[in-house]
C-alpha cells in the first residue's frame, strides 16, 4: 500500500475523495483513479476471503450495511476487508439480549440489515412478523448439507428458511481458581453457595432472565426452561437471597473478571475462552445439573433499509475462509463443517469450544416460551428492583 | 401584523415543539397504562388499572430514588456553595473566567465516558487499591449506592455551581460592607445577607439537579452495577427486557406525578422563605 503515491499524490487523492463525497464522481470512477479498486483487486485475488463472490459482483450495494450483533462477536478486520471488497462500511450496533433486540424491532423502523438472533428467538420473529424468509440464491456460501443439523434447525419455521446459523455455544460459569485454592467449581449449586459465602461480593448474574433465572432453576435441578409457577418461586427465592452477595448484575463481565474485582460469573463459553487464552486460572466449566446450549443465526428483519448489502455481509460471512477467522477472534464453535475443517488442531480440540458431549447432553437448548413467558420477565424485574 | 399574531408566531415553534415531541407522546404514555401487556410483549388497549395497582412491585425503585436522588441534590449543594462563593465573591476577578470555564470543562467529555472513568478510579485497581497502600485493606467502593452517589455529585456538581454563582455575583457587595459598617461579624452577615439573598439560585440549582436525578438511568446502571436500582432503570428494563409497555407507562406516569407533586410542594415553600425574606427586608 506504501506505492500508492506512485499512482496518485496526496492532495490529488482528497480532491477526489472530495468529489467522491459531494457525488460528482462515482464510486467505481473514485476507485479507478485512487488506485484503491485495483489494490482491492489484487488483495481479493490474494485472500480468498476477498474475492468478489457472485452476490455482490454484480454491482453497486451501497454504502453501507448495519448489523445489530453482541459484544465480542466478530473479527473487526473482516468487516474492514467486506468494506475494501464492496465498499459497504459496516456500521455495527452491540446489544445486551435478545429482548433488547426484540424490543427495538417491535417499536418500529430498526434500520438494521443483518440481526444476530439465538435459535429460541426465531419463531417470535415469524409470528410477529419481523423476520426476512432468505433467498439461498443470493447466498451463495450456504451449504445447508454442511451444518449440524442440531445448531442449523432453528433457522428454518414450517419449512421456510429465516436464518442461517452463525455459531453455538454453551451458557457455564467462568470461576477464578486462584481464589479456590485453584480448584474450579462443578455445579449451580455450587455457584451460588460459594456465592453467599467465601465468594460473597465476588460473584456476577447476567442481566438477562433466561441465563440468570434458568441457572437458579438448574440450581433445583429444575429445567432450565422451566415457566412452572412454583418453581419459579424457589427460583426467585434463591435470586433475592443471593443478591446482597452479588458483586453485580451485568451481562458485561469480562472487565471485572479481568481487573480482578470479580471471581465468577455466569458466562457465555466464548467469552469463557477469551477470558481463559488471557488469564489462564481463569477456568469456564458447565454446571453438572445442565445449563444452556444455544445457537446463534444471522438473519435480515423486516423492512431492512440496505437488503443487497445484507445478503452480501450474510454471504460473506459464511465463507469458511472468514467464518474461520471469526471463529479464532470470538472463541465459539461453528456449526459449519466447512469452517472447522480450516480451524487450527488447537482449537479442534479444545475442552472450551467443543466439550465432551456427557457434557453437553445434560443442556437444554432454550425455548421460545422461555423468552417470551410474562412471569420470568416480571421475575427478573422484580429480582433486580429487590 | 397585529400584536395578537405576533406573538402567536413567536409562540409557534416552542408550542409545535411541545406538542408533538412532549404532549402527543405524554398522552400515548398515559393511554399506554391503562392497557395490557401483548403476549410477545408490547401492548394491546385496555382499560384497566391492573398496571396501577401493580406499582408496589417498583416500590424499591422508587424509594431508591426518593433517597438517593435528595442526598445527591443536598449533597451537591453543600459542596457547590462555597465553591460558587469562591468564584463569585473571593477570587481575583482575572483569574474569574478561567476558573469558571474549568468548572464547564468536564461537560466537553461526555458523561458516559466519564462514568468509564469512575468504575476504573472506584474498582479494585482504583481507590481501594490506593487505600490498601496506607493499609486500608477491603474496601469496596464500585457497586454501591455509595458509587453512585459519587457519580452522580460529580455530574451534576456544575449544574449547582453556576444557578449559585449567578445569585451571589449579582449580589450588591456594598450590602456587605453596610452590614459590617453596623458591626456584624463576617458569619452574621453571611446568614442574614449573603445567604438570603442567593436563596434564588439555591432554589433552582436545587431544582435543576433534583429533577434530573429523578429521571437519572445511567449512572446508576454503570456504577451500581445493576444492584442500585432507580425508576429510571426499571423503566428501561420494562421496556427493553420485559417488554411489558403497559406496566413500563404506569410507572412512567406514576414518575411524572410523583416529581410534579414533589416539585409543586417544593416550589411552595421556596416562595414562602422568599416572602419571609420580603418581610424581614421590608422591616
Amino acid at each position: 500500500m506504501t506505492k500508492d503515491s506512485d499512482y496518485i499524490s496526496k492532495k490529488k487523492f482528497m480532491e477526489e475523495l472530495g468529489r467522491y463525497r459531494k457525488g460528482s464522481i462515482t464510486r467505481r470512477h473514485f476507485l479507478n483513479v485512487t488506485g484503491l479498486g485495483a489494490a482491492t483487486a489484487v488483495m481479493g485475488a490474494a485472500m480468498p476471503g476477498l474475492r468478489p463472490s457472485p452476490a455482490f459482483a454484480g454491482g453497486n450495494i451501497g454504502d453501507r450495511v448495519v448489523l445489530a450483533t453482541w459484544p465480542n462477536y466478530h473479527d473487526p478486520s473482516n468487516f474492514e476487508a467486506f468494506t475494501e471488497a464492496t465498499g459497504a462500511h459496516v456500521q455495527v450496533n452491540v446489544f445486551g439480549s435478545n429482548e433488547e433486540m426484540l424490543a427495538k424491532l417491535q417499536a418500529g423502523a430498526s434500520g438494521w440489515d443483518v440481526y444476530v438472533p439465538t435459535n429460541y428467538t426465531i419463531s417470535t420473529y415469524v409470528d410477529e412478523g419481523l423476520i426476512e424468509p432468505l433467498d439461498t440464491s443470493k447466498l451463495s456460501n450456504y451449504d445447508a448439507s454442511a451444518f449440524d443439523a442440531r445448531y442449523a434447525e432453528a433457522g428454518s419455521v414450517d419449512g421456510t428458511l429465516y436464518a442461517v446459523p452463525k455459531d453455538w455455544g454453551s451458557t457455564g460459569m467462568a470461576v477464578n481458581t486462584a481464589h479456590n485454592d485453584g480448584k474450579p467449581i462443578s455445579s449451580w449449586k455450587e455457584f451460588f453457595d460459594i456465592s453467599r459465602d467465601k465468594f460473597s461480593g465476588r460473584s456476577m448474574v447476567h442481566d438477562y432472565q433466561l441465563t440468570t433465572i434458568g441457572s437458579a432453576l438448574n440450581y433445583f435441578g429444575y429445567s432450565f426452561n422451566s415457566v412452572d409457577e412454583a418453581e419459579l418461586a424457589d427460583a426467585e427465592k434463591l435470586l433475592i437471597d443471593v443478591k446482597p452477595h452479588l458483586f453485580a448484575i451485568t451481562s458485561d463481565y469480562q472487565p471485572s473478571m479481568r481487573n480482578g474485582d470479580a471471581w465468577l460469573t455466569i458466562c457465555w463459553s466464548g467469552d469463557g475462552k477469551q477470558l481463559n487464552t488471557d488469564i489462564p486460572e481463569i477456568h469456564y466449566v458447565l454446571g453438572a445439573e445442565g445449563g444452556e446450549i444455544w445457537s446463534d443465526y444471522y438473519a435480515i428483519p423486516k423492512g431492512a433499509p440496505h437488503s443487497d448489502a445484507a445478503y452480501a455481509l450474510i454471504n460473506f460471512l459464511l465463507d469458511p475462509t472468514v467464518n474461520a477467522k471469526e471463529v479464532m477472534a470470538h472463541g465459539y464453535p461453528t456449526a459449519d463443517a466447512r469452517t472447522f475443517a480450516l480451524l487450527p488442531d488447537e482449537l479442534k480440540n479444545d475442552p472450551i469450544l467443543f466439550p465432551a458431549q456427557e457434557l453437553l447432553s445434560p443442556l437444554e437448548f432454550g425455548a421460545a416460551a422461555t423468552l417470551t413467558d410474562p412471569n420470568r420477565a416480571e421475575l427478573m424485574a422484580r429480582f433486580k428492583s429487590a | 401584523m397585529t400584536q395578537r399574531t405576533r406573538n402567536w408566531l413567536l409562540l409557534a415553534p416552542a408550542g409545535t415543539w411541545f406538542l408533538v415531541m412532549l404532549i402527543i407522546p405524554l398522552t400515548v404514555v398515559l393511554i399506554f397504562s391503562f392497557g395490557e401487556r401483548a403476549p410477545a410483549g408490547g401492548v394491546v388497549p385496555a382499560f384497566t388499572l391492573e398496571q396501577y395497582a401493580n406499582l408496589p412491585a417498583r416500590w424499591a425503585a422508587f424509594k431508591n430514588t426518593m433517597t438517593l436522588a435528595p442526598i445527591g441534590t443536598l449533597s451537591a449543594l453543600v459542596i457547590a456553595y462555597p465553591l460558587a462563593y469562591f468564584l463569585a465573591v473571593k477570587v481575583d476577578p482575572k483569574w474569574r473566567t478561567i476558573l469558571l470555564v474549568l468548572v464547564i470543562v468536564p461537560f466537553w467529555t461526555s458523561i458516559l465516558i466519564r462514568s468509564y472513568a469512575w468504575i476504573f478510579l472506584l474498582g479494585g485497581r482504583g481507590i481501594p487499591a490506593l487505600l490498601g497502600w496506607f493499609g486500608i485493606e477491603g474496601v469496596r467502593l464500585i457497586n454501591t449506592p455509595f458509587a453512585v452517589l459519587v457519580g452522580i455529585i460529580y455530574g451534576y456538581l456544575p449544574l449547582m455551581v453556576f444557578p449559585i454563582y449567578v445569585s451571589l455575583d449579582k449580589l450588591d457587595k456594598k450590602l456587605l460592607e453596610a452590614s459590617s459598617d453596623l458591626g456584624a461579624k463576617p458569619w452574621r452577615t453571611f446568614l442574614q445577607i449573603t445567604l438570603p439573598l442567593s436563596i434564588p439560585g439555591i432554589a433552582t440549582g436545587c431544582m435543576l439537579v433534583f429533577i434530573l436525578l429523578m429521571g437519572e438511568y445511567l449512572i446508576p446502571a454503570m456504577l451500581g452495577g445493576g444492584k442500585v436500582f432507580f425508576v429510571g432503570n426499571a423503566l428501561v428494563d420494562l421496556f427493553l427486557q420485559s417488554r411489558n409497555w403497559a406496566y413500563g407507562s404506569a410507572v412512567a406516569v406514576t414518575l411524572v406525578v410523583v416529581m410534579l407533586v414533589t416539585v409543586t410542594i417544593y416550589m411552595r415553600l421556596i416562595n414562602r422563605l422568599g416572602a419571609n425574606r420580603d418581610d424581614v427586608s421590608i422591616m
